[in-house]
């Protein structure tokens, strides 16, 4: 198709408002990771913009230097990977069952899932009870509260809906029960959506931070990235940080800090553009609820 | 022949009979919702037990049914909370915060999937995306951290820029620490998160416009803006007004992440929203009759509002969430 000199025009008009918004979207990161890379110097005379002045990697060698970060760090990595399979195996738990038409109960099982999508206890009941159940600083609050989503698990019953009845009714008629089918049928037609379910819950608990801020007060071993990140920020490090070398060094505070935000935030932009076609599928099957 | 006569043996046959062999081909479905439905009873139904407790005296240490009844016929706790001012505040600012981002932020994304609608090199399109996701997977820790440091008001980039645009090293702009500023920076880390994600959900949308309907309007000698409002707007309009509806009903609903990450002690007056108050109230003053009271308040009016979006939502003719 030829196209006329405004729509060409068009095009480019539209390329380069897409080149801003990239930009707005990169700036942040940019300026912080040029910022943690540059000398003292550069900084105070605030010549660095987006790219690094007087090369300068001591920030990271002092984070990695020191040892709660880097505990942190080991330690919320491998959290996230246990509480992702342990979210993924009772997400299709209660998913699959859930497509049966013929489950007897399957209705009502449905209803009392997704009430709890709307209304909720509240932070203090909540907080109460697991203290009563005696979870209160314990790794177990990081894993068992939050194992399981209701919206990711209407996903992955949205993606089962979609499989065509006919291979499940081939399988039965082969003899499979119902774990062999799921087994052998469902999941590994599900490959996309489970990488999706998987990138969601690891971003949520490499991300989330509150549930350690509400549980967890006297074991700061427990405490993820984020928390540790937060009291950093926030200055309200305990004292064995702050004396740590480094953190104790005024004018490299500044640095330390955007080495630190950017240890936590570089292990997920890794990981997400190579799920992009798997996600976005995994949101449109999200929109289609109830 | 014989498979029908094994059928209608089922059918004739006792109750129990018809029920072992509905448990023999379908009950290992049951062992597998096992966890599931005891993790929904025990994390998700049993807390709300202590909801109790919003009419109860308050006692940190005891459950709410050892305790007697709250005064006012248990009401308390509710009278107290609208007596408060700090709770007053916090009710507030939770909806100027959510009435905000839905005014700003509830555009942003149809705009930006339009753009993205509107990129014909296909593969610069999906760096773009790619780009514009990126946002949504920080967390609200890190991405305060590159607002604090973004925005400095001596040295972060956006100040120096200002400082050499208005040709004065001492002007700023109190992005963090000026009430009215704050609330601004709110809502636009808001959008910058949300914004790319948001798009995702309309371009979902927009593959289900049928190519036709643009060839039709190319014919026409449609523009580019003429074809936008005409075929892509229209395309969207069930996507837009089902979002629009329910974002309306989550308007007393707060985050807990975002206003405690972004929030300091200068811009309290604007910052604290209702789960913060919950929190710094409950958790951390041990007031927990009073701050369960005020999370059952805004827990029953949120569902309610959700209900009534439902309505709205169904009334203009689309499918709601409910």
């Amino acid at each position: 198709m030829i196209k006329s000199k405004s729509t060409r025009f068009g095009d480019i008009v539209i390329a380069l408002v897409s080149f801003i918004v990239m930009f707005i979207c990169l700036v942040p990161l940019l300026n912080v990771l040029a910022r943690s890379l540059s000398s003292a110097e550069y900084l105070i005379r605030n010549e660095v913009v987006l790219w690094p002045k007087g090369w300068n990697v001591d920030a990271y060698t002092t984070v990695l230097k020191d040892p709660k970060y880097v505990h942190s760090l080991w330690y919320t990595g491998l959290l996230t990977v246990g509480c992702t399979l342990l979210s993924l195996a009772m997400t299709i738990m209660c998913a699959y069952p859930l497509t049966y038409k013929e489950l007897k109960g399957g209705k009502v099982i449905n209803v009392v899932i997704l009430f709890t999508m709307y209304f909720s206890a509240g932070m203090i009941p909540h907080y109460l009870w697991l203290r009563n159940l005696g979870m209160l600083d314990t790794l177990w609050v990081l894993v068992i509260p939050s194992c399981l989503s209701v919206y990711n698990m209407i996903i992955m019953r949205s993606f089962f809906f979609g499989v065509p009845e006919s291979l499940r009714e081939a399988a039965e008629i082969d003899g499979a029960g119902p774990i062999r089918t799921l087994i052998m049928i469902y999941l590994p037609l599900s490959k996309a959506v489970l990488a999706t379910l998987a990138l969601f819950y690891a971003v949520g608990r490499w991300n989330g931070f509150s549930d350690a801020l509400l549980y967890l007060k006297k074991r700061e071993d427990l405490y993820p990235i984020q928390l540790l990140l937060y009291n950093i920020l926030q200055n309200t490090t305990n004292v064995e940080v702050a004396t740590q070398e480094g953190f104790s060094t005024p004018g490299l505070g500044e640095t330390l800090k955007m080495a630190t935000v950017m240890f936590a935030t570089v292990p997920i932009l890794l990981i997400y553009p190579w799920l992009q076609r798997y996600f976005v599928t995994g949101v449109t099957l999200g929109a289609v609820k109830g | 022949m014989s498979k029908n006569t094994i059928v209608s043996q089922g059918r004739v046959g006792t109750q129990s009979a018809n029920f072992k062999s509905y448990m023999r081909r379908y009950g290992t479905l049951y062992l597998l919702l096992i966890l599931p439905v005891i993790f929904f009873l025990v994390f998700r139904y049993i807390p709300m037990a202590w909801i109790l407790g919003a009419f109860k005296e308050n006692n940190i240490f005891k459950a709410p049914w050892e305790l007697a009844w709250a005064k006012n016929n248990g009401f308390e706790w509710f009278v107290k909370a609208f007596n408060d001012r700090t709770f007053i505040n916090a009710l507030r600012n939770t909806i100027t915060l959510n009435l905000l981002d839905l005014v700003c932020g509830f555009p942003a994304p149809i705009l930006l999937a339009l753009m993205l609608n509107e990129l014909t090199f296909k593969r610069f399109k999906k760096i773009t995306q790619t780009v514009l996701y990126m946002p949504h997977f920080l967390s609200w820790i890190i991405i305060s951290g590159l607002a604090l440091r973004l925005l400095a008001s001596n040295d972060g980039l956006i100040n120096i820029l200002y400082k050499r645009i208005v040709g004065n090293a001492d002007a700023s702009i109190p992005f963090m620490s000026n009430n009215n500023w704050w609330v601004g920076t709110y809502v636009v880390l808001g959008i910058w998160k949300e914004a790319g994600w948001g798009t995702i959900i309309y371009l979902a949308a927009l593959t289900s416009i049928s190519p036709e309907l643009y060839e039709a309007a190319a014919v026409d000698g449609a523009g580019r803006f003429k074809r936008i409002w005409h075929v892509t707007l229209p395309g969207l309009r069930p996507t837009i007004i089902t979002l629009l509806i329910m974002n309306l009903g989550r308007i007393l609903g707060s985050e807990f992440d975002r206003p405690l990450a972004l929030s300091n002690k200068l811009v309290t007056d604007v910052s604290q929203v209702i789960s913060i108050y919950v929190y710094q109230n409950g958790l951390k003053a041990n007031k927990f009759a009073l701050t369960t009271a005020v999370g059952l308040f805004q827990s029953v009016v949120g569902v309610l509002f959700l209900i009534a979006a439902n309505q709205l939502a169904k009334r203009f003719g689309e499918r709601g969430i409910m």
